[in-house]
């Protein structure tokens, strides 16, 4: 049985639980049986109708749910057995569904848990074990969220860039389990894109796409980080990089761009460069002055440093970050990068340990550690 | 999204504000206290913040290696160890900003008098993932 296709039909029946008049919380947790049911009774008795066959038992689950709920309340109310004739499901059901995991009432860690748990169809389990908490936590993090967008309409639009903002999220900081989540983020926003035609949903997809292409090579088989200027170009996924490249065009081509676009746009230029020689830092330079003209963002400026020391030398990168406040993420990395381009080992040596103090996690401290301790063996010498 | 580590100390802290030794509270108060610990883990389950809550006993033992075939060698435990740790909480919130108004409360723990004990407490953040985007 196919794992994915089963859960992408997730939105589409929990649409139709809610048209027929089911709430929001009790039909995603009838649906999320449903899909437990399914994963149980499918591979040895495969419905001819899969969409059919999950409505059908998810409307039975909430149903029997809402019913047992009803005889605690001593039967005050009575529930249609027959589902109320709501509207038809529209095609925009899954993009209403996408803003409400994505509502701004929502803290960023609970619209993630929610999205992947009402919009992917994982499993509170799969999404505990993803984040590296207690399933205990994760289904308290997922019922407060359904409580908190419980009053929200489900047919108000919504605004795409919280959507985007959290489908990054997933696929940027995801970490490991079961699930790919870096996969599951691409098929979430794939998704999103089917249902929205938006140049900024393209351009996620294809920052995604270029960024996954590359993901083979980024670490190696000890698990440390590669640079990009020292991976093995061989090991990137072309296909994935074609892709990525054609929805950026088509994105780019209706011109309103967006900071999706735009970062999609640097990592093309990298994707499209035959050595790390070879890559066209001029335009790199010229995308972040996009960018930081779109997100006015203190690590836009930074990336353009480095871009500018590739493109114009050391000095001028060095000169670029100069007016950069050094409390920012990797500003020491950066400066330490620049001194050994410039010449400066010994300035290099000290701000590489310096930046490994600083780094956000293991893998970028041990890459930092190695730099000094290059430079270290380099100047005994 | 996060994580943290709450360290709570026996030792190797600053002193608390309400610095009446444990053994010298009423059994009432130290019920109190544990009560309030419970709680604190509890709601954070509730909030979906909760990771992981220990506590240790306060006295360790130092093993290390000591060479092929040989059984480790232990030591310890060292009166002189400055820094004593007493156990954690592992929490799992969306800003630093959270994580410290967490810590505040759960140093707010009733001591002696039924008065918050404003005991010190370490905070550390875990190392995250390394994230796919970085340029």
């Amino acid at each position: 049985m196919d794992e994915v296709l089963l859960r992408s039909l997730t939105p589409s029946v929990l649409a139709i639980l809610v048209h027929r008049g089911a709430d929001f919380a009790a039909a995603e947790d009838a649906v999320q049986d449903a899909l437990v049911e399914a994963v149980r009774v499918w591979p040895a008795d495969p419905p001819r109708d899969p969409k059919g066959w999950l409505v059908t038992v998810a409307w039975r689950r909430f149903l029997d749910a809402t019913r047992a709920d009803t005889a605690r309340r001593r039967r005050e109310d009575l529930v249609d057995e027959e589902p109320a004739p709501g509207p038809a499901p529209q095609a925009d059901d899954t993009l209403q569904l996408y803003f409400l995991c994505a509502h701004p009432s929502l803290t960023p860690s609970s619209a993630v848990a929610l999205t992947l748990r009402a919009v992917g169809g994982l499993t509170t389990r799969q999404i505990a074990q993803a984040y590296l908490v207690p399933e205990a936590t994760m289904a308290q993090r997922i019922s407060r969220a359904k409580r908190t967008v419980s009053g929200v309409r489900f047919d108000r639009p919504g605004d795409v860039a919280t959507v985007l903002r959290v489908l990054y999220l997933v696929f940027n900081e995801g970490y490991s389990g079961d699930v790919d989540l870096a996969a599951e983020a691409i098929r979430l926003t794939r998704q999103l894109a089917s249902a929205i035609d938006h140049p900024e949903v393209a351009g996620l997809l294809a920052l995604m796409l270029l960024h996954h292409a590359r993901r083979a090579a980024r670490t190696a088989p000890d698990g440390s980080l590669v640079p990009l200027a020292e991976q093995d170009r061989g090991r990137w996924d072309t296909e994935s990089i074609a892709e990525g490249i054609g929805i950026l065009q088509a994105a780019l081509a209706r011109d309103r761009l967006g900071e999706f676009q735009a970062q999609a746009a640097v990592a093309a230029l990298h994707a499209d460069a035959p050595t790390a020689g070879e890559t066209d830092w001029v335009q790199i330079v010229e995308w972040y002055d996009e960018l930081a003209r779109l997100t006015d963002s203190p690590v836009v400026r930074l990336n353009r440093a480095v871009a500018v020391g590739e493109a114009d030398g050391p000095r001028a990168g060095l000169a670029a970050l100069a007016g950069l406040d050094d409390s920012l993420p990797r500003h020491t990395a950066v400066a330490a990068y620049l001194h050994e381009r410039d010449g400066d080992l010994v300035t290099a040596a000290r701000l590489y340990a310096e930046a490994a103090e600083k780094a956000p996690n293991l893998a970028e401290r041990a890459h930092l550690t190695r730099q000094a301790a290059r430079l270290n063996a380099r100047l005994r010498h | 999204m996060a994580k943290y580590l709450l360290l709570k100390h026996y030792r190797g802290a600053p002193a608390p504000v309400n610095d009446v030794p444990m053994d010298q509270w009423t059994p009432e108060e130290i019920s109190d206290h544990m009560r309030y610990m419970s709680d604190f883990a509890a709601r954070l389950e509730k909030t979906g913040e909760f990771v992981d809550g220990q506590a240790l006993a306060p006295e360790g033992t130092f093993v290390r290696y000591d060479g092929e075939g040989r059984p480790p060698v232990t030591d310890g435990p060292f009166a002189e160890t400055k820094d004593l740790i007493a156990g954690w909480m592992v929490i799992d919130v969306d800003s630093y900003e959270r994580a410290v108004e967490l810590a505040g409360e759960l140093s707010a723990a009733p001591g002696a008098g039924g008065k918050p004990i404003h005991e010190w407490l370490e905070l550390r953040p875990f190392y995250g993932v390394s994230p796919t985007i970085t340029e």
